[in-house]
């Protein structure tokens, strides 16, 4: 089945007032287009969820589409902090975000969870320290063969997952390369998934090189082509991360008057991705085009 | 060719090479960014050319040829042994045991080794809002043995954690062994003022100061009654072949230093 569709299209039939949703990606492959157009589209009271909120779920924050937050770091990785959500969750806040707090296995395992089809997920971790004791969802389980108490964690299923690639076909066959952060167990743990992909490749391709396919069209309900849509993030194989952008957005947000005037003019202001990327500096995209590095092929035969 | 007169080291500097110095070749290393990410890659370039890097990211096996400037940057990926997922990160290597070192730093430590960077404050209203734990509450658990990397300050050493994100040698009375944590715990904090070993009891005891330190500046740093050692040593400083490395090839364009 063909599953193509717009952004604005696939936001708009997935993503509802109070969705709880993923936005993902490990550094690497997070869809910057996904949250601009959600924002776009004034969508609120969100359940935003990730292991690494970044910079796109703190403009989302700014931008009020979100309720809660559920993470396990929240930070401009290298750089600094995430203003909008220090802003809403900071004692001096009049306007508070919830914030339901893991660390990163431990949210994981909420993934693993779901994506298994079980109702919780046992680790060996958090003895001692204050993240359970603030944390009601984190609960512990004697194990029933060597009874030793483990920690674990309740099943999480996101309503929308949004998994960037650098390939798909039209069914959403996705295939990745590089860092997989949690894509795969994010999108088996949600209930609909959207595949947003740099390149829209023929399904003979995907069969060529099955191995590679990290999420399967099956569960996949729209697939997105949008090129160069994890700007600022990068994609293996086709661009660098924008570091420098990262390191600017720090003065950007720590002022709401700079970041309001950016939301206005790279979000509010564009219609779409296209729209975005018109406005960047010129010369920026070819410079952080990537170099290749092509792998010899593998052979399948047999 | 006249070459440029070198300045001494910086306080970055001193510890990015102090904490090389406990990297053993062949190390099985959980990597975090900044200055452990350094203080790995100058082992690597130095006495330690077989340290296995792994980076919470996914990158198994990495030797990046340019300073990452975050945990997921793609030069971790390009000739890496292997890329797995988070989930294959935290079960198989880290919940597996199979990370002899880890490193950590934070907004405070305290007597026990044990790490905050949650939160300063109470936690529902806190003063300063921090990044949480991502997967240093884990790295405390698991790694068999832990490195705290930190500059020193009242601020930083405190006699009680406001939120114990990463657990040390002993929470609220309690030790590790009861708790059930599998990682032996951390085994030294490097400062810029000289580096604290733990004793028999958990407790951190001042054991090395730089040259020109004196053990009082270091109480002075201290926000708790800080013991010192019966011997004091002298901590080992980078020469200047050292300092040429760091700042000529691995972080020229001084990220971190």
């Amino acid at each position: 089945m063909n599953k193509l569709c717009s952004m604005r299209e696939a936001i708009s039939a997935s993503v509802k007032h109070g969705s709880s949703l993923v936005i993902d990606g490990f550094t690497h492959l997070i869809c910057f287009a996904a949250g601009h157009e959600i924002i776009r589209q004034g969508i609120q009271d969100l359940t935003a969820i990730r292991l690494t909120p970044d910079l796109v779920y703190d403009q989302l924050i700014e931008a009020g589409a979100v309720r809660k937050l559920v993470f396990s770091w929240a930070g401009n990785p290298g750089v600094g902090s995430l203003h909008a959500l220090r802003r809403r969750s900071e004692a001096s806040s009049s306007e508070r975000l919830e914030l339901e707090e893991y660390s990163h296995f431990g949210l994981l395992s909420r993934l693993l969870a779901a994506s298994a089809g079980l109702p919780f997920w046992p680790l060996s971790n958090y003895q001692g320290g204050d993240i359970a004791r603030v944390n009601p969802s984190i609960k512990t389980v004697r194990c029933p063969y060597t009874g030793r108490e483990l920690a674990t964690v309740p099943a999480l299923h996101p309503d929308v997952a949004i998994i960037h690639c650098q390939r798909a076909d039209a069914e959403g066959n996705a295939q990745v390369w590089g860092l997989l952060g949690s894509q795969k167990e994010v999108a088996f743990a949600a209930r609909k998934v959207i595949v947003v992909a740099e390149e829209i490749v023929p399904t003979e391709l995907i069969r060529k090189d099955p191995n590679r396919t990290l999420v399967p069209g099956i569960i996949v309900s729209h697939v997105v082509h949008e090129p160069w849509g994890c700007h600022p993030s990068f994609v293996q194989g086709f661009h660098d991360r924008d570091n420098d952008f990262y390191v600017k957005w720090e003065d950007i947000s720590r002022q709401p008057e700079t970041y309001r005037a950016w939301l206005e003019e790279f979000v509010y202001g564009v219609k779409d991705r296209q729209g975005y990327l018109s406005r960047l500096e010129s010369g920026l995209l070819d410079k952080l085009r990537a170099k290749a590095r092509v792998c010899a092929g593998v052979d399948y035969g047999y | 060719m006249a070459t440029e007169a070198l300045t001494g080291p910086t306080a970055s500097e001193r510890m990015a090479h102090r904490a090389a110095q406990e990297l053993r070749d062949g190390d099985v290393t959980f990597v975090g960014i900044g200055l452990p990410n350094l203080a790995c890659n100058l082992a690597r370039a130095t006495h330690a050319p077989g340290l296995f890097m792994i980076y919470e990211s996914g990158a198994v096996g990495a030797i990046p040829e340019r300073l990452p400037v975050s945990i997921g940057d793609p030069s971790l990926v390009t000739d890496s042994l292997a890329v797995v997922g988070q989930a294959d990160i935290f079960q198989c290597m880290l919940q597996r045991g199979l990370i002899e070192v880890g490193f950590l730093g934070g907004a405070q430590v305290d007597r026990w080794g044990n790490i905050n960077t949650t939160v300063i404050g109470d936690y529902a209203h806190p003063k300063i809002r921090l990044p949480g734990s991502g997967g240093a509450c884990e790295i405390a658990v698991h790694a068999r043995r832990l490195l705290i990397i930190m500059r020193m300050s009242k601020r930083t050493f405190v006699e009680t954690c406001d939120f114990v994100t990463s657990p040390g040698h002993r929470v609220n009375g309690k030790r590790r062994e009861e708790l059930g944590m599998p990682g032996g715990g951390p085994t030294r904090i490097i400062t810029d003022l000289g580096v604290l070993d733990f004793d028999a009891t958990g407790e951190a005891v001042l054991a090395e100061v730089y040259p020109g330190v004196t053990p009082e500046q270091v109480q002075q740093a201290c926000g708790w009654s800080l013991r010192v050692a019966p011997t004091l040593r002298l901590a080992t400083e980078p020469d200047a072949s050292v300092l040429r490395l760091l700042r000529e090839k691995l972080d020229p364009k001084r990220l971190y230093l």
